[in-house]
């Protein structure tokens, strides 16, 4: 059985010191050794951004591509070995901006994947500017008078879009991020998470006791996440109110995922099939079609 | 014009059965023991505008469409004006009496005008759609084609609707074909003499390129639909789930490009089909193919750009682009196939070359070779004329004899041993657009930086070797070479044809395999040639400049042709300048 340390490698991250990357990478640490899984059975698969070098500070199979496109590359890996465990990291900028049309398709193509978001509204990487997600009339160097945007809302869009896992939550609650990478895990279908994480050098106001004072966790509520009603109406509520929900909004366990459908995987991963699926003989089937008489055999 | 050589068209509008029916007839003349080649020509439109699809067939191997006609079957009144001035002398235009038209167009032309009644004998045997059945089989009464040739065909295309509609079809045929002979009881000048062929194919670049991926193991396709590429999605979308095949259309190219990276990395081979604009998409994704060495296939359809240009119609504007296209310098594999039996084989090498070099490996189409049908022996596309060469890859038991995995290991020939994620405990790694070491960390090290790009570079190099000479047709020496690439093979090779014949004097020497320039073997192939005139479908000559690029060998004349429509060999030999 892996442990955490059998996740560890001996890079340092490079991260500014109280980053909310920390919490999330030892909560992903945590949550795979939890799952019993092992190192090269989990591939991670990550854009661009800091959060997304996380693979690089662990030991594990890891795929880091361009900015925005890791949920199409985590597409085709599932569908290519679907015995491997499929997790998508990135943050908000490339989850929710430069991928942006990707996030709304891997809701429809319902291919099992966990997609965790590093949702620190602010674009860090590249010092300052405004993402997706910053809130309306916040000042960054891209936006001297404050944003005019609205900001995006991943949750009720992943609803909308016929999502079956949907949750939140915080970078300073390391409990609760394992709690939810788990329960992401553990889902047959593509899988959100949310995670609101904290950026100390360019969103200070949003701090780990900002966070605390504002969340609220669902479970504690009562919430019943196969009630989609009522999961719009705790999405709906942040951005844009006061409080914050966390947990898992919404989840439905009854629809099968793509990969789950589709009958050439029936015999197992494809890439486990061999490249010629069928006898030699076979192939002749396919000249028949453009013959213009039968092939004399 | 040898009277064993006729060029049929037909001409409608989209919607009418335009294409359906040239590609029947296409069959019903390969089947009578006659080569074929045909050529589609249509507008980007659902419904109405002009399309006509020109048919020929001969006693001889057909490469390439000519200028001039000696059948039009005008389904439409305007097709005969639009056409009348490729009318050959003495042929034949047929017009349905039901079709009005301008007969002016055809004043003074020596050209004979029959008025069959398909629709109304259509109508009484089962509906009007079946007058194009009745057309091809009224041509085949005209040019000497046995009408069981055209049954066959109708047989194969619709039995699996019904019987009823089989022999409704047939009457028709059988009707049309008997009223071609009353109407021609002087003869037609051109008559087809059958031979004795073994069974033969049609078959579109497209098809066999298609097929030939599937023969090769291709497990993965993405694409977002774009002409002329689609085709090879829907192909492979079709036979998928019997052939062991995963098709996703994407949402779009950027995702189905980055879709084909994760299903190669993961291990299958994966193809991404698409057109210009579609390509430029994906080229931010090919330089990360570049970067992470996966073995990627793309196919690239070309057509008039720039921006959507002309949608359904032909180009080699993007030579450049598939050379040149993405950012930093990475090497990378170009192959432009010149017939359906090459864009076969061409499939099978893509993917042997993108495992060999992990690396992408283009394969430049165009509209022209992608939709064209042409007869083919069936012995060109058998399996084991695609054989399957994997690399470097390893196996779980490789990998265990292995002291430690290092996936971007710096070797002689630039080429690291692959292990697939997944694989095994020893294969655990991370693969990253960033600059890496051999482990692949990311890393900002000058030295690992320059020596990363090094040895990508080096495959490069490396596969020059793997590169073939270009083809050589016609004799040893000659007083003018043609220099071709890609599609235009056809027309160029009748071109010299019809020029030697005449007492001229020329050969060519034709490029497939385009990048890394095989420079030793063009040196060769051209170092005696006295007058070099090169055949491209593009305006700035994106050939010449690359052939002078690679070996200082210039061109004595251009022939250029970017209008959007295929080469004949009568254009190239009208602007042939012979000194």
């Amino acid at each position: 059985m892996a442990t955490v340390q059998d996740y560890s490698n001996n890079v340092r991250p490079t991260w500014c010191p109280g980053c909310g990357d920390y919490a999330i990478w030892n909560a992903l640490k945590r949550a795979f050794a939890g799952a019993g899984m092992e190192p090269h059975q989990v591939i991670m698969v990550t854009g661009i951004g800091q959060g997304s070098k996380t693979p690089d500070y662990m030991n594990i199979t890891g795929f880091n591509g361009l900015h925005g496109r890791p949920l199409p590359v985590a597409a085709g890996i599932k569908l290519a070995n679907h015995d491997l465990k499929v997790v998508v990291v990135h943050g908000d900028g490339d989850g929710y901006s430069e991928g942006g049309n990707h996030f709304l398709h891997a809701v429809r193509r319902n291919i099992s994947m966990v997609d965790i978001v590093q949702n620190n509204h602010v674009y860090a990487l590249t010092k300052g500017q405004a993402s997706p997600t910053t809130s309306k009339g916040i000042k960054t160097s891209t936006s001297p008078v404050g944003v005019m945007d609205v900001p995006i809302n991943p949750l009720t869009l992943a609803l909308s879009q016929g999502a079956t896992f949907v949750a939140r939550s915080y970078s300073p609650n390391i409990n609760h991020m394992m709690e939810m990478i788990t329960a992401a895990l553990n889902h047959r279908g593509y899988a959100l998470l949310d995670i609101q994480q904290v950026c100390v050098t360019y969103n200070p106001a949003m701090s780990n006791e900002w966070y605390r004072e504002h969340v609220y966790d669902l479970a504690e509520q009562g919430h019943d996440p196969s009630d989609m009603e009522a999961a719009m109406a705790r999405a709906i509520e942040f951005p844009g109110g006061e409080r914050i929900p966390v947990g898992v909004f919404y989840q439905d366990e009854t629809v099968p995922s793509y990969e789950e459908q589709l009958s050439v995987l029936e015999t197992g991963p494809l890439v486990h099939q061999p490249l010629r699926t069928r006898p030699e003989e076979d192939y002749l089937q396919l000249l028949e079609e453009f013959m213009t008489d039968p092939i004399q055999r | 014009m040898p009277a064993n050589d006729v060029s049929i068209r037909i001409g409608g509008e989209a919607g009418q059965g335009v294409e359906s029916s040239g590609t029947g007839f296409s069959e019903a003349l390969t089947r009578g023991g006659l080569h074929v080649f045909a050529e589609a020509n249509y507008r980007s439109r659902i419904r109405g505008g002009h399309n006509f699809f020109t048919v020929r067939a001969r006693s001889e191997p057909a490469y390439a469409v000519r200028d001039k006609i000696q059948v039009l079957i005008a389904l439409t009144g305007e097709t005969v004006g639009l056409h009348a001035d490729a009318l050959e002398p003495g042929s034949a235009v047929i017009v349905d009496p039901q079709i009005t038209f301008d007969e002016d167009v055809l004043q003074g032309r020596d050209v004979r005008l029959l008025r069959p009644p398909l629709l109304e004998i259509a109508e009484q045997e089962g509906n009007r759609i079946m007058s194009n059945t009745g057309a091809l089989a009224y041509v085949a009464g005209l040019i000497g084609l046995p009408l069981d040739n055209i049954v066959r065909v109708i047989e194969k295309n619709f039995s699996k609707k019904s019987m009823r509609v089989v022999e409704q079809n047939t009457r028709v045929a059988q009707r049309s074909y008997d009223q071609a002979t009353q109407d021609v009881q002087d003869g037609f000048p051109w008559q087809l003499q059958p031979q004795s062929l073994p069974p033969r194919m049609t078959i579109t670049g497209n098809s066999a390129f298609a097929m030939g991926a599937l023969m090769a193991g291709c497990k993965f396709v993405s694409a977002y639909p774009m002409t002329p590429a689609t085709t090879v999605l829907e192909y492979l979308s079709l036979h998928g789930r019997e052939w062991g095949v995963v098709a996703r259309q994407a949402e779009d190219e950027i995702a189905a490009a980055n879709m084909v990276i994760g299903a190669a990395h993961a291990g299958v081979r994966a193809l991404v089909p698409t057109s210009g604009g579609g390509y430029d998409l994906m080229t931010e994704a090919f330089s990360l193919v570049g970067m992470t060495e996966t073995p990627v296939v793309a196919y690239l359809g070309q057509r008039p750009g720039p921006a959507t240009g002309l949608p359904t119609r032909t180009s080699q504007g993007d030579l450049f682009l598939a050379l040149r296209s993405s950012h930093g310098e990475f090497g990378r594999i170009v192959l432009a196939p010149h017939t359906p039996e090459e864009a076969f084989l061409c499939a099978g090498r893509a993917f042997n070359l993108a495992e060999k070099y992990q690396t992408l490996v283009v394969v430049l189409f165009d509209e022209y070779l992608a939709t064209s049908v042409r007869s083919a022996d069936v012995e060109y596309f058998m399996l084991d004329r695609i054989p399957i060469e994997r690399g470097k890859l390893l196996s779980a038991e490789d990998l265990e004899r292995l002291d430690g995995y290092k996936r971007f290991a710096i070797t002689e020939d630039g080429i690291s041993p692959r292990a697939l994620p997944g694989m095994s405990p020893k294969a655990v790694y991370l693969t990253t657009g960033d600059e890496h070491t051999e482990e692949g960390h990311i890393t900002e090290d000058a030295g690992i930086s320059a020596a990363m790009l090094d040895k990508r570079l080096r495959k490069e190099e490396v596969a020059r070797s793997d590169m073939r000479p270009p083809h050589r047709y016609g004799p040893e020496s000659a007083d003018v070479t043609f220099i071709g690439w890609g599609s235009t093979y056809g027309a160029i090779r009748e071109a010299v044809d019809l020029h030697n014949a005449g007492g001229g004097s020329a050969n060519m020497v034709h490029f497939v395999d385009l990048w890394p320039f095989p420079r030793e073997h063009t040196r060769e192939a051209l170092g005696n040639a006295r007058r070099l005139v090169s055949v491209e479908g593009n305006a700035r000559g994106q050939f010449a400049y690359l052939l002078h690029a690679e070996t200082g060998i210039r061109v004595d004349q251009q022939i250029l042709k970017y209008d959007g429509r295929g080469f004949t060999p009568d254009y190239i030999l009208g602007r042939l300048e012979v000194k």
